[in-house]
């Protein structure tokens, strides 16, 4: 398969309007939760570049290949401190009853 | 042809990220992360990287949604809204415009790289001394066998830093029990886990096994593990174990301590994490099972969280 010369920055030019999208959501959004997602976005958006600037005629570079899927596992690491982080942050906040959330005892 | 299904996904991609980002409800918001990590997994496929299309998949999109998942109902439980009211209107302009200048700046950075494989055929040279045939695999266990090292020890660390966040009075108490709350729903969850456990036991010994060869390997194989695993867990078939149990300790540090041990005995023969002629597929293959193991049961307690007092949680 080859690749059109115009497409060969496809891929890593998607992976750049996605680190900027997941930055604006970054910015914007004011829930932790939401902005960790937006990370993800980001991270995702930075594995396209890297992956898809490796991309020759017939194969992908493997060597931004197994980077990448090393910076997938550290991100879901990072997620899933990020998500401990907030929901503790949320059993203080509950466990102080400073915050406006007053407890509901049944889902909306 | 190909050039439009892949202008087309990469629009999807565009589209599915937009939605995830900025849909006022979270639980949609997640949804489209789902549907947005898959059709990356179909990105990478397009671009022949099946290794990372696996990987993207079950753990991008498959684990991520989960702890996602999981951490909105506990919030939502804690009484929390994951309602964020709109941003002030300047403050909205303002993140517009500077992130269109980065994009501009990172889409103008990534234009003058020309795309190429360069390092494809150093990586195709090699590959004969370690007798594994796929180069992903060969990168990752022996070209770069110190980042894999040290990414095996991230896992780790993050897993101690999420204990680390348990209340004082909970510490060596299992994570709140992943266990459904509605009977139904717990049943087939329960049958469903029960089935899939085993499935999921060979599924990943396969992937490991034939992942020195064709797309695979210890990430992937671990990550399927851990599915199985959180499956059986919220369907009630296995139970979450408490933190301080030493099987489970060694079950956690398996995997980087014989990683660790062969790259020291090569030391002593050679170099650091250096595979002397001959053993490098076995010394590997050894390595990936292990590590497929512990990547799966330290996956699995990185989405359960930290220990939590019995009787607290959802």
């Amino acid at each position: 398969m080859t690749v059109p010369a115009v497409l060969g920055h496809l891929f890593p030019l998607t992976g750049a309007v996605l680190v900027g999208l997941g930055l604006c959501g970054f910015i914007t959004l004011r829930h932790p939760l939401r902005q960790l997602l937006a990370v993800n976005v980001i991270g995702a958006g930075i594995f396209l570049i890297l992956g898809g600037l490796g991309r020759g005629e017939g194969v992908t570079d493997p060597y931004p290949q197994a980077l990448v899927i090393t910076g997938i596992v550290v991100s879901v690491a990072l997620t899933a401190l990020g998500t401990a982080m907030i929901a503790r942050l949320s059993e203080d906040r509950r466990a102080a009853g400073s915050g406006p959330d007053q407890p509901k005892d049944q889902d909306p | 042809m190909t050039a439009t299904f892949e202008l087309i996904l990469c629009v999807m991609i565009l589209g599915t990220a937009c939605v995830a980002l900025f849909v006022r409800d979270f639980l949609t918001a997640i949804a489209f992360f789902v549907v947005f990590g898959n059709l990356l997994g179909l990105a990478w496929l397009a671009m022949g990287a099946v290794n990372v299309a696996l990987a993207e998949i079950a753990i991008g999109a498959g684990v991520t949604g989960v702890l996602l998942v999981l951490t909105r109902s506990r919030l939502l439980a804690l009484g929390e809204e994951i309602a964020c009211g709109p941003a002030r209107p300047w403050l909205r302009l303002g993140a517009a415009a500077a992130c269109s200048a980065f994009t501009t700046l990172l889409a103008a950075a990534v234009l003058s790289i020309a795309p190429g494989d360069d390092l494809a055929p150093v990586v195709d040279g090699l590959m004969p001394r370690i007798g594994l045939d796929n180069p992903v695999t060969g990168v990752l266990m022996a070209f770069r066998a110190y980042d894999t090292l040290l990414e095996s020890f991230v896992l780790l660390g993050a897993l101690v830093a999420v204990w680390s966040l348990a209340p004082p009075a909970a510490w060596p108490q299992p994570p709140v029990a992943l266990r459904m709350a509605d009977p139904a729903a717990l049943n087939v969850a329960g049958s469903f886990g029960r089935l899939l456990l085993p499935v999921a036991l060979v599924m990943a010994a396969y992937l490991v096994w034939v992942g020195s060869d064709r797309p695979g390997g210890a990430f992937q194989g671990g990550t399927v593990l851990a599915g199985g695993f959180l499956l059986a867990a919220m369907g009630g078939a296995i139970g979450l174990p408490r933190s301080d149990d030493p099987r489970l300790r060694w079950a956690l540090v398996a995997g980087p301590l014989v990683f660790l041990a062969i790259g020291l005995a090569g030391a002593a023969t050679g170099r650091f994490l250096a595979y002397p002629d001959g053993t490098a597929k076995a010394l590997i293959v050894t390595i990936e099972y292990v590590l497929a193991f512990s990547i799966g049961v330290t996956l699995a307690l990185l989405v359960a969280g930290p220990p939590a007092r019995a009787g607290t949680g959802p």
